[in-house]
């Protein structure tokens, strides 16, 4: 068997899923794994299905794959719901004594598992413990040293006092040993553990960590999902730091004190998801326009509307381009995996301050969600570098006043950029305002001033063309005939779903772009492709479009709308489909 | 900050374009006469204003501010204010913009306690756009979008803020200047978020609510047995029906300003070069 294991656990929200799948998914990353989570949730507390997955190797993992090895099931459905994931040697551990499992038909041949998880864990101290029995029993299934998950345990209940997590200590062993004594079946897992330590964080706390590192400190947010673990990431932490969250009323308040704080001379930062992007996107114009440097993340969810809260979906990418009346510079960055959420987070800030401008930071769902491990010096400190741009105090600000000694914070600059005082700088005083304004900040509707700051404002996104590098991160052959594109969270099952096209002879470019606006080039690299496709989660293909209009020639896309993330083979075989397709086209046509 | 700081040196080199015998000129003036009496200099001062008439403020004031959209300067206030306790925040707005639109921020901003002053412009009417009602019109009071009044009660934006929590709520004539710049000043002065309604007399197109009818019928509370700290008063007198007042209507001696409680010091725009010291703390936590 390949030393790739995957695992879940599932049942009903309130059931203590996600907990149970962060103790394993921490024991394995302690043990040395890589590990990377998706979860499968509903939008409710209690109630209704909800999984935790867990895919763990030696090697890295960037993505989930639709194969299940071992599955916990707590509720019946659990094991419907995974039904196409099960294969011969699989292994479902339920609670065979549980009433409404004792019909459970596991399918495809996979061992059923009976363990008393809930008589185990009363004998342990509580009937609470029931999952952590299952852990133990999958522990023993699998050949994984149980003392990895005693860390863990001790990470999640110590808390609560060192009696509770000897409990939980002893229901895991005991799930163990039931396994041990009752079942002499060989499993076909051997979990090995290694010397590496890792850290394991989701997408929305690369996001947090990626703020405080870049010297946020003011954070304003109202909780929605999947955008709100980016607050509680920062609630507490950030006050170490000097900074503070605030939660709003709403989230029309929370952009707008976000944006005074920035104002303030804060760096500051707002977070939301879709429906929050459409309120903030009346004062969106206002920060541009006032050139107010200010990072505001979106971590996108299935629309529109409230459409499907807790599913993945990558379509924003439009209101993130175009949202706003009038015509808006802005910057638009989208990290391709966790670690980038952390470094995209410091580029955003360096950008709004550099640019005085609003910069788009673009999430996902699938990325919010998942938990990935990481070598720690991922995350190297050392390596983030600040840039405040044009920043005046008491000692240069002279340059920057008018004969009559006013401060122009909207000095028509060559490159875009005008000087910026912090409110409390001495000669500093100065308006600013959404409405059309002269250097001084002062209204106007006179036209030669009103091109004039319209031609300023958006010169800062050419200057940042030149000055930035709004690149893109390649992989694969660079001369094969098939150049796939994708953006967001799609970069590690498109690497992944490479090795099944290699193992089936197919070949490919892959290209992975972080940045929507600027974005890069790549009227070449489609030229140079006999067949290009653009992956994307949405239905309409708006990165697809987006790339069109830049190269001018059509491209092949593959979307997914379903809610749900894609996993590496299915996306492999979707291009290895698209390719057959494209390719009996070009024959047609060419006859 | 100097000590010789005269209002005037609060005054832009912008020519109000309110039509002449506009409340806003005296609400205004109030406002300088405040900022420089408590010892503010225009480069600590903060001002954010909303949208219509009194979103103008901050093009005829110098100092640093932000004229924002509809509705929503008490918010960018608070942002400020909790960037860098160390200024001098005061927010303005009119009716419709702080009782309608903004009425949601209003609350919050009550509640929240944030060391800031709100001064409303309460003209009731919506005077930008020409005429129409606003939050704080009579219910019978005609306009080309209620021609036959608004047929509903006006708000009552100092019960609002007493049940929102309001620490200082406090009422001003724009006209009689001397009272009204000294209750600004008390706003500026309380620990916590100063709320002062303005009657601020819309020459042009409220015909009812005119500076003859607020001379005739305003009562002011200093001539009166009213005490400022006791809520149940403030209570009694903020709900009784007809009458208008200036004053202190109340104020909570033990109000403690939310960034103070939530521990904020100093300004949030010092950072420094490259990740904070023991940034590294925040990825051992992930082991």
């Amino acid at each position: 068997m390949p030393d790739d294991l995957n695992w879940a656990i599932g049942g009903e929200a309130g059931d203590g899923i996600d907990s149970t799948g962060k103790i394993f998914a921490q024991a394995l990353s302690r043990a040395g794994r890589h590990v990377f989570t998706s979860k499968d949730f509903a939008s409710r507390i209690r109630g209704g299905y909800t999984a935790s997955k867990i895919r763990t190797s030696v090697d890295r993992v960037e993505s989930v794959v639709d194969r299940l090895d071992i599955l916990i099931a707590l509720t019946e459905r659990t094991v419907h719901e995974n039904e196409d994931e099960l294969h011969e040697d699989s292994v479902v551990i339920y609670d065979g004594e549980r009433s409404t499992m004792q019909d459970v038909e596991v399918p495809h041949g996979a061992t059923a598992l009976e363990v008393p998880l809930k008589r185990l864990a009363e004998d342990a101290g509580g009937a609470i413990m029931l999952n952590v029995v299952a852990l133990g029993a999958a522990c023993e299934v699998t050949n994984f040293p149980i003392e990895n998950l005693d860390e863990s345990l001790q990470k999640r209940f110590g808390d609560k006092g060192e009696a509770i997590v000897e409990n939980n200590k002893q229901a895991a062993r005991k799930g163990q040993e039931y396994v041990r004594e009752e079942y002499d079946h060989e499993f076909p897992y051997d979990v090995e553990t290694t010397d590496e330590d890792y850290v394991l964080l989701n997408g929305d706390e690369a996001i947090g960590m990626g703020a405080i590192a870049a010297g946020c400190r003011f954070y304003a947010g109202y909780p929605i999902t999947p955008a709100t673990d980016v607050m509680e990431y920062l609630t507490g932490r950030i006050d170490q730091f000097g900074g503070k969250v605030v939660q709003a009323e709403d989230e029309l308040s929370a952009i707008n004190m976000a944006l005074g704080a920035a104002r303030a001379g804060a760096r500051s930062m707002t977070a939301t998801s879709g429906p929050g992007i459409d309120l903030m996107t009346e004062t969106f114009g206002l920060v541009a326009t006032s050139e107010t440097p200010l990072v505001i993340c979106d971590v996108m969810r299935s629309g529109p509307s409230t459409g499907m809260p807790t599913k993945q979906e990558q379509g924003d990418l439009n209101m993130t381009l175009y949202g706003g009346h009038g015509e808006i510079p802005r910057f638009v960055v989208a990290p391709t995996t966790i670690s980038e959420c952390f470094w995209k987070t410091i580029e955003a800030f360096n950008l709004a301050e550099k640019y005085q401008t609003p910069v788009f930071l673009v999430s996902d769902l699938a990325m919010a969600v998942t938990e990935q491990t990481f070598s720690p010096d991922t995350f190297d400190m050392d390596e983030v570098e600040i840039d405040r741009g044009k920043v005046v105090d008491e000692n240069d600000i002279d340059a920057w006043l008018d004969e009559k000694g006013r401060f122009q914070a909207h000095f028509p600059a060559a490159d875009g950029v005008s000087p910026r005082a912090f409110p409390g700088t001495t000669d500093g005083a100065h308006m600013t305002t959404g409405l059309e304004h002269d250097e001084l900040g002062r209204r106007t509707e006179d036209t030669e001033v009103r091109v004039e700051q319209v031609d300023k404002r958006n010169r800062k996104v050419e200057t940042a063309k030149e000055q930035e590098e709004f690149d893109y991160r390649e992989f694969g052959d660079p001369e094969a005939d098939t150049l796939v594109i994708s953006w967001g969270s799609n970069e590690g099952a498109m690497r992944e779903g490479m090795e099944f096209l290699d193992q089936e002879g197919i070949d490919v470019r892959f290209i992975s772009v972080p940045y929507i606006f600027p974005r890069p080039d790549l009227t070449e690299e489609v030229q140079a492709a006999e067949t290009t496709i653009v992956v994307e989660c949405n239905a309409t293909g708006q990165f697809a479009d987006v790339i069109e209009h830049d190269v001018l020639q059509r491209v092949e896309r593959i979307n997914k709308y379903t809610g749900v993330r894609f996993d590496a083979d299915e996306l492999a075989a979707e291009v290895k489909a698209t390719i057959a397709d494209a390719t009996s086209t070009q024959e047609v046509q060419a006859e | 900050m100097s000590s010789d700081i005269r209002f005037t040196d609060f005054k832009s080199d912008k020519q109000p374009t309110w039509c002449p015998g506009c409340g806003d000129f005296g609400t205004m003036n109030g406002m300088m006469k405040a900022l420089a009496e408590t010892g503010n200099d225009p480069d600590n001062t903060f001002i954010v204003a909303g949208i219509g008439c009194s979103g103008k403020i901050g093009t005829y004031m110098h100092s640093y501010a932000l004229h924002g959209v509809h509705g929503r300067a008490l918010p960018v206030g608070i942002g400020v204010k909790m960037a860098n306790p160390d200024l001098e925040v005061m927010v303005s707005g009119g009716d419709g913009d702080g009782y309608s639109i903004g009425a949601g921020h209003f609350i919050h901003a009550c509640r929240r306690n944030v060391d800031m002053s709100y001064v409303v412009m309460d003209n009731r009417i919506y005077g930008l756009t020409k005429g129409q009602a606003s939050p704080t019109s009579r219910e019978d009071f005609e306009t080309a979008t209620t021609p036959d009044g608004p047929n509903q009660p006006p708000v009552n934006p100092k019960a609002l803020a007493l049940a929102s929590g309001a620490t200082f709520i406090a009422q001003t004539f724009s006209s009689n200047s001397q009272r009204h710049a000294e209750i600004v000043q008390e706003a500026i002065e309380h620990d916590g978020f100063g709320f002062v309604n303005v009657y601020s007399p819309c020459v042009t197109f409220n015909d009812v609510d005119t500076y003859d009818y607020f001379r005739d019928t305003i009562e002011d509370l200093d001539e009166t047995d009213h005490d400022r700290h006791d809520r149940e008063q403030a209570k009694d007198k903020i709900l009784e029906g007809d009458k208008e007042y200036m004053g202190v209507l109340y104020q909570d001696e033990n109000s403690v300003p939310f960034e103070e409680r939530e521990g904020v010091e100093g300004s949030m725009a010092e950072i420094p070069d490259g990740a904070p010291e023991g940034a590294m703390d925040l990825v051992r936590e992930f082991y």
